[in-house]
């Protein structure tokens, strides 16, 4: 399976990005921002990072930036896009995913792990995945997911929502979110489910010895999924 | 020609900062400070000499850019 990942000037996760993709097998390619086309890829990941500095909105300037025309092409003719953290703000900004990540409730950075639920299994991203809870790592401070009530009832409708923050037991409350998004909404699908964008950071929890595997699990599954 | 857009969050979207800002008034003893909203002021210098015209370039670039409207209502001053 091809993939490339696009570097913003201010991305972060991009080189992490990369090996968690190359260590399970992934034909990973990097592609800078300003290029006119992206090689051929089965997957188009918008890594996490400060794109821009986060000037103006987290994502809106990377949302105009030149490669983003062929992100969007890919995205509208079927094919996977995957927004990290603050490439999940750049999806919202392009209007592939609906809403906005705003600043967190309490003002603060979060760098912390998290669990979170996997609320649809009928897309390519985490069909047969053999958990329902992912321990995964969250490093924002503007993640706290806003949509109008509109907006939310057709997320819920078509089964958009694709991740929500809880605990360990999988409960769903106030207590387990950790900065205000609505229903604890960790991450969305576009109305196809080709484009998923969320929060946490599935890159930075695949190995034992340093954090965890569910992360590991997350991009086998997508491999899997493919062939 | 220089056009002024003052980007607000809209009515009923929580603005932390804003709280966090009227808090620290009250705190202050700024007692009668009720609410306090925070925004975003642009001076755009548009090589248009027709006011009309530059404002709806500028109008353009507020829906396309300056203003998300998910959460945010601009105004043209």
């Amino acid at each position: 399976m091809r993939s490339s990942v696009i570097i913003f000037p201010g991305s972060n996760c991009d080189r992490d990005m990369d090996v968690a993709l190359k260590k399970f097998g992934f034909k990973n390619q990097m592609v800078w921002h300003n290029d006119q086309s992206i090689p051929k890829s089965d997957l188009i990941v918008l890594p996490g990072g400060f794109s821009y500095g986060d000037y103006l909105r987290c994502g809106s300037i990377a949302s105009k930036s030149k490669i983003i025309k062929s992100v969007i092409d890919f995205a509208n003719s079927g094919g996977l896009v995957l927004g990290i953290c603050n490439g999940f703000q750049i999806l919202t900004e392009t209007g592939l995913l609906n809403g906005i990540l705003q600043q967190n409730k309490f003002l603060n950075f979060i760098c912390s792990n998290v669990y979170v639920k996997v609320k649809d299994k009928q897309n390519k991203y985490f069909k047969d995945l053999k958990k329902d809870l992912l321990e995964l790592h969250i490093a924002h401070n503007e993640g706290n997911y806003f949509c109008s009530d509109d907006e939310l009832k057709s997320l819920e409708d078509n089964s958009q929502i694709a991740v929500t923050y809880c605990g360990v037991d999988g409960t769903e409350n106030e207590a387990t979110n950790p900065n205000g998004a609505i229903k604890n909404i960790a991450g969305i699908f576009n109305k196809n489910k080709n484009v998923l964008g969320m929060m946490p950071h599935p890159e930075r929890m695949i190995d034992k010895y340093l954090s965890g595997e569910d992360g590991s699990l997350f991009f086998k599954n997508i491999l899997d999924n493919f062939k | 020609m220089k056009i002024k857009v003052i980007v607000t969050l809209k009515n009923g979207v929580l603005d932390p900062q804003g709280k966090a800002i009227q808090q620290t008034l009250n705190g202050m003893n700024f007692g009668n400070v009720e609410d306090v909203r925070q925004g975003k002021y642009f001076e755009i210098e548009v090589k248009e000499k027709d006011e009309k015209k530059a404002k709806s370039l500028v109008d353009d670039m507020c829906k396309k850019l300056l203003a998300n409207l998910v959460i945010e209502d601009y105004k043209i001053v």
